[in-house]
């Protein structure tokens, strides 16, 4: 099979350097002039996520300040990166709850499956993005750090609304 | 001719001192204000909005840039040669401030001493004074770039000098029709001689002289598109890739005062200084202490003509800033090709066209003044269209395209690109397209 040949025609006033530069420099002063900058003022203003972007995660709490966490071992389970960690424990009443929640920030790939497997939501992907720390060992977040969260988790896809209507 | 009474004493002393003291700290204001403009400038033409944190639409930018980089830790190369490099900064500051010394910015202002002539250095061989100067900034860079010990830093230096000289020349070479024409140096007397004595600024009756002046000013000043010495994509920073913190803050300085001057020269010597356009009220000029000839002096008139200064500067300087955010970096060769394949022959060439022109409007008897100024610009129109036409045929961009067999120096009328071939060999497939390849006419380059 012949590989295609393609020829540019440049015509003689296509490459006058004097033209090209005069109609660059007609262009960038446009620009100039242009009021309306397409930019957002970022600190200021938050971009608009997407219901469906997934951040952070954030643990969901009872009202008395609990984790909703059942230390089922579902998310760890099904985790591909391998990056919670999940000590479960069990109060006198059989209740089981999370001793050590851990979820490594830096190995997660913010795949949404722990909040898609979760039995009792308690678990979710956020609408985050501001994630800057000073030390590595910030990135993991413990137990105390995911409840502490008050970003907007993310909606779940569902199958039956593809487009999230 | 009005007798106002000449400045003497004390009072022309001090006054003096104010003068040097004022225009010592606007440079260096406007030097700091063209930094944020710059940043503006080019924000605007790519659609951003440009620093707006600092103080009310980021005005104070500049003073925290200022503040930043006299806090920030100088940096000293080990392999770097010291005394050298401490000083090569100074030398490319200093000739940057000191030449605006010879550039009149206003109107003369009368004052209850005596007049005022609003110019540092009313030196009587100013331009050359603003030409020696200014060759010897390009030591402050090839200095840097040697002392640093650093590869680039080194080839910055390098090519700031081939540079420098190179354009020098074509520089000096355009300024000889507007002394031709002036029969001065003194740039007052080329102000007074666009005001009153032609009454057509030196763009007309010198279009070309003004094109190659403001082409080799770029150059000059090394901003796009002939940056080469500090080329970012090649260099790191070039010359002042070593540098560090107010060392470095002065290189910048130098270059924006380098601007500013360049930008101010343009206006004087070739679009009338500070002359208001069209109006016979500012047309003035000290030919003896305390004596003034044409309008009277007034200080609303100073003010006036140091607007229209400004206003022709601040021009010049967006103009550098404009082409600087447009116009893509020449190749080193380009630039060579330009200053002394393009830019000097036509430079002298142009000297003599001008001297013929002069010299036949003078056997003539044609009278010096506008109808003089009106058939020179006749003469530029053409001579300037016929340099535009060749500039543009010869295609300076030319060359980075693959060439025709037999074909030099132009650029082909079609570029065939095709896919190289693959050199896996033995796969029947591939084979064939080799095949298909090989019976084509194809150059690398």
């Amino acid at each position: 099979m012949a590989v295609g040949l393609k020829t540019v025609r440049r015509p003689e006033s296509g490459t006058s350097y004097l033209r090209a530069t005069l109609k660059g420099m007609a262009l960038t002063f446009t620009h100039l002039i242009r009021p309306d900058k397409p930019v957002l003022q970022y600190p200021d203003e938050k971009p608009d996520l997407s219901p469906r972007w997934r951040g952070t995660h954030r643990m969901a709490v009872h009202a008395d300040g609990r984790p909703k966490c059942v230390a089922c071992g579902l998310c760890p389970t099904v985790c591909p990166s391998n990056c919670i960690r999940l000590v479960p424990g069990e109060d006198d009443q059989g209740n089981r709850y999370p001793i050590v929640y851990e979820i490594d920030e830096f190995r997660c790939i913010f795949c949404g499956m722990c909040q898609e497997v979760c039995p009792v939501e308690a678990i979710h992907v956020g609408r985050d993005f501001e994630n800057a720390e000073y030390t590595r060992e910030r990135f993991i977040y413990d137990l105390d750090r995911l409840m502490a969260q008050d970003h907007a988790v993310t909606d779940l896809w569902d199958p039956e609304d593809p487009l999230g209507q | 001719m009005h007798e106002v009474g000449a400045l003497t004493g004390w009072a022309w002393f001090i006054l003096t001192m104010v003068k040097i003291l004022l225009v010592f700290t606007l440079t260096m204001v406007i030097v700091a204000m063209l930094t944020l403009m710059e940043r503006k400038v080019s924000a605007w033409m790519q659609d951003r909005i440009g620093p707006n944190r600092v103080g009310p639409g980021g005005l104070l930018q500049p003073a925290a840039d200022g503040l930043k980089n006299i806090m920030k830790e100088e940096t000293y190369p080990s392999a770097a040669s010291s005394i050298f490099f401490i000083i090569a900064p100074m030398l490319a500051i200093g000739p940057a401030l000191i030449t605006f010394a010879v550039i009149p910015f206003a109107a003369p202002l009368p004052t209850p001493w005596g007049i005022l002539d609003m110019i540092v250095a009313d030196l009587p061989i100013g331009i050359l004074y603003i030409l020696a100067i200014t060759s010897l900034g390009v030591y402050g860079i090839v200095m840097a770039g040697w002392a640093s010990n650093n590869k680039y830093s080194f080839l910055g230096g390098l090519r700031a000098s081939a540079q420098m000289v190179s354009y020098e020349v074509a520089l000096g070479l355009s300024l000889i029709p507007v002394f031709m024409l002036a029969g001065n140096v003194t740039l007052t007397q080329i102000v007074w001689s666009q005001q009153q004595e032609l009454g057509l600024w030196y763009a007309f009756p010198l279009g070309l002289s003004f094109l190659l002046f403001v082409i080799s000013a770029f150059a000059e000043t090394n901003r796009l598109p002939f940056d080469v010495a500090e080329a970012e994509s090649e260099l790191v920073t070039g010359y002042h890739t070593e540098y560090s913190s107010m060392k470095f803050s002065m290189f910048f300085i130098a270059e924006y005062s380098n601007m500013i001057t360049a930008s101010a020269l343009m206006a004087t010597l070739f679009l009338g200084g500070w002359d208001i356009p069209f109006w016979n009220g500012d047309d003035m000029r000290i030919i003896a202490p305390g004596i003034v000839e044409g309008a009277a002096p007034a200080v609303w008139k100073t003010l006036l003509t140091l607007m229209a200064f400004a206003t022709k500067t601040l021009f010049f300087i967006f103009v550098f800033m404009w082409v600087r955010w447009t116009v893509p970096r020449f190749r080193y060769d380009q630039i060579m090709h330009l200053g002394w394949k393009v830019m000097l022959p036509w430079a002298l060439a142009y000297v003599t066209v001008m001297a013929a022109a002069i010299l036949t409007l003078d056997t003539l008897g044609v009278p010096f003044g506008f109808m003089f100024g009106l058939i020179l610009t006749g003469v530029n129109l053409v001579v300037t269209l016929l340099f535009l036409l060749v500039l543009d045929r010869d295609r300076i961009i030319g060359g980075t395209a693959p060439m025709a067999p037999g074909e030099r120096g132009r650029m082909p009328q079609g570029i065939t690109m095709t896919r190289r071939p693959r050199e896996t060999a033995g796969v029947g497939a591939d084979s064939n397209i080799s095949g298909d390849i090989a019976g084509q006419e194809t150059e690398w380059p």
